[in-house]
């Protein structure tokens, strides 16, 4: 599809002044590269925003020019945005890398989740259990995903190489200590571990980086117009996915998001930002962080806890 | 842009956790939504001022008991550099951790409360800083709002701490003393009025001062762990073979004859590739893929160096060691030593030496190596290590030690010889 390809082209400013810090890229190859030499079955955990994105380009550029060798997951909570669904397939084609998809819909008609019911039901809690099944019957024993420490601060303790137990359980205490840049993957049966090659980036790393190496990126990400509502002082995308108040009466807007996960967890923002430098300019202006725009993490202060310790990425 | 990597330590209540969120607060590196968090927070606590501790305690053990019990990650930046700070705790039973966080660290701070002046921790925060050769340390002594900002008070304390600073000798290291006040934001990011006697920087404008390139590194000698073996076997790339890896230190250029370890054969760097990027030279640091002139044999775990520079290849290693385990480390113990991306079984042959690291009193022969203490030990290997001492290269002298068993890093070492 060549409407991503649009958004490939590097802004001269990117050129002229790069300012991202290199080292991190170095680190996040080495990473991944150590977890190809360290486990047998990883996969990259792959949900179409710009960090999971950012990490099949370093696992590109990691095995050049052999392919990456691992499959990208998607644990698809069937409330994506269509955007993010077209460019999923975009680019597994684009990195000649293979797909595989698990839903969450299945995981409903098994009756292993129960879906959840009233104004806030999200998916967004449900997508664990189909995780760890996948991770199972794909005998996964690394997942490499794109959190960063400065998403939250529960994730600031996460370590680079994070065991998780038959459960998918992380367990705050019994991390390993990571020392240097020394690695120690080493697992017993069952266990697997969950890899955070950006552990190290901020959200703004992630995106001078994408600006840097011209990196395509799903549509949401820029300024468009779309039917929206307010709640909570948040402005959400109308979809059939999420159960409306009567006074939630959708108008059109010009929005993008900030972070992309499912339509029912995603709030946007008003902005007029087409390019990537509009939204660099954004962010270092930027007010809310972004994990202010996730519904999932406002349920509680320890929220991201919580569900780390239930074997959330 | 270039990185600062910060070891924070600091005894539980010298204002640690303040200083940290101080230092995000002035280089507004806070946002609205967290702003807003952090003012309720406190607000529930029954403060009338922003507690800006509340910014980095973050986990829910942390909240009931109050206090840092884990290293965690601190982002911020300034138009100069990135900052990231591994935010180490204070306690006794902690070392590990603090030896941990601060193994990436160009720069140790360490936080005296003006009030209590050097205590045991200082001594701990200093030696772990001393053996991991950071380069640079940052004595802030905090809280002088509480000691009428006196200049004396602030003398005392650093004549102190030098005094035990003498004591472990460590080249190359340098040491700031900056008087600061977390809670009023004095001398963090600004100089202020408060203590005109000092006319040193504030310490902001220290760390920003500070020379964050790699060419001490590039100045040792060439090393290269062969990370990862690279081979398309496609059509464009028949007879490819690429060794990935990161240039440990030193340096490679095209041409430069190279020694693999362990099978000693030679050939020479016929290209440096980043992607689809040809380099002529690689420094310390970079991670890259360089190919072969002949057809050798080259496997993960074998080292690339320059001849005439070769490590030692050591069958028996002797080695500082920290220990993390709750098991303490007894002589005749096997383990698996990860030294960089390569691996061996290890023996242990003996534990020499237990270094006290508040009296700095060494006892020979103390049996064993309990959690969180520092001592001497040897270790017998199955395969060859090819190890620099960490004094002269920091890079390539360091390994960790795995239980066999449980998998779990029980231990970190510091080739001596």
């Amino acid at each position: 599809m060549s409407s991503f390809g649009d958004k490939s082209l590097i802004p001269a400013s990117a050129l002229e002044n790069p300012v991202f810090p290199r080292e991190l890229e170095d680190e996040a190859i080495y990473i991944m590269r150590e977890v190809a030499a360290q486990f047998e079955r990883p996969a990259i955990l792959f949900s179409g925003g710009k960090d999971s994105i950012t990490l099949v380009r370093l696992a590109q550029k990691a095995f050049y020019p052999g392919k990456i060798p691992f499959p990208l997951l998607h644990v698809d909570t069937g409330h994506n945005f269509p955007e993010t669904i077209d460019y999923r397939d975009w680019l597994v084609n684009e990195v000649g890398a293979d797909l595989i998809v698990r839903t969450v819909q299945d995981s409903i008609d098994q009756g292993k989740v129960k879906e959840e019911t009233g104004k806030y039901a999200s998916r967004n809690a449900l997508q664990t259990v189909t995780l760890l099944d996948a991770i199972e019957e794909f005998k996964f024993d690394a997942c490499i995903g794109g959190g960063r420490r400065d998403e939250e601060k529960a994730r600031a303790k996460e370590r680079i190489f994070s065991v998780r137990d038959d459960f998918g359980q992380w367990d705050a205490k019994r991390q390993r200590p990571e020392l240097f840049d020394m690695l120690n993957g080493r697992i017993a049966v069952g266990e697997n571990v969950r890899v955070f090659p950006i552990s190290n980036w901020t959200e703004l790393d992630v995106w001078n980086y994408i600006k840097e190496e011209g990196i395509p990126l799903p549509s949401i990400y820029f300024s468009h117009r779309r039917p929206v509502f307010e709640r909570d002082g948040m402005l959400w995308a109308d979809s059939v996915y999420i159960n409306k108040d009567e006074d939630e009466v959708p108008y059109e807007a010009t929005v993008r998001f900030r972070t992309v996960g499912d339509m029912t967890c995603t709030a946007a923002v008003l902005s007029e930002a087409t390019e990537l430098d509009d939204i660099i300019g954004e962010i270092l202006s930027a007010e809310i962080s972004e994990r202010g725009a996730r519904m999932d993490d406002k349920r509680s202060e320890a929220a991201m806890e919580k569900r780390k310790q239930q074997g959330y990425f | 842009m270039d990185i600062l990597r910060i070891a924070t330590a600091g005894s539980v209540d010298d204002g640690k956790s303040t200083l940290i969120g101080r230092l995000l607060y002035e280089t507004q590196s806070i946002t609205r939504d967290k702003l807003e968090a952090l003012d309720a927070a406190s607000k529930r606590k029954g403060l009338d001022f922003l507690d800006l501790s509340l910014l980095t305690d973050g986990l829910i053990a942390e909240r009931e008991q109050g206090i840092t019990i884990d290293v965690a990650h601190i982002y911020f930046s300034t138009p100069k550099r990135k900052y990231i700070i591994a935010d180490t705790p204070g306690h006794f039973e902690y070392t590990r951790n603090m030896v941990t966080g601060s193994s990436n660290a160009k720069v140790s701070l360490i936080l005296v409360d003006a009030r209590h002046g050097v205590v045991e921790q200082t001594f701990r925060h200093f030696f772990i800083s001393a053996m991991l050769r950071i380069p640079k340390v940052i004595v802030c002594v905090n809280k002088m709002d509480l000691v009428g900002y006196s200049e004396e008070r602030f003398n005392q304390i650093r004549d102190e701490f030098q005094r035990i600073a003498d004591q472990i000798h460590s080249d190359g290291q340098t040491i700031d003393f900056i008087p600061v006040s977390s809670l009023f934001g004095v001398n963090i990011t600004s100089k202020s009025d408060e203590m005109s006697w000092y006319p040193g920087d504030s310490l902001l404008h220290a760390l920003e001062s500070i020379e964050t390139h790699t060419l001490w590194e590039t100045s040792r000698p060439a090393r290269f762990p062969v990370q990862y073996v690279i081979r398309p076997k496609t059509e464009e790339y028949h007879d490819y073979r690429g060794y990935a890896g990161v240039v440990a230190s030193g340096s490679f250029s095209v041409g430069d004859e190279v020694v693999v370890l362990p099978t000693g054969q030679r050939s020479k760097i016929s290209t440096i590739e980043k992607f689809d990027e040809q380099l002529q030279k690689v420094n310390a640091r970079e991670s890259v893929v360089l190919t072969l002139e002949n057809d050798v044999d080259v496997s993960r775990g074998n080292m690339l160096v320059k001849p005439g520079e070769e490590p030692v290849q050591r069958k028996e290693i002797t080695a500082q060691v920290c220990w993390l385990d709750y098991q303490a480390l007894q002589a005749g113990k096997t383990l698996i030593l990860q030294h960089g991306i390569n691996d061996t079984k290890a023996k242990v042959i003996s534990v020499d030496e237990i270094v006290n690291v508040q009296s700095l009193e060494r006892i020979a022969s103390p049996g064993q190596l309990k959690l969180n203490e520092i001592g001497s030990i040897r270790l017998k290997v199955a395969k060859p290590v090819f190890a620099d001492i960490y004094e002269e290269n920091p890079a390539n002298g360091a390994f960790i030690l795995v239980d066999e068993f449980t998998h779990a890093t029980v231990g970190v070492g510091f080739v001596n010889h």
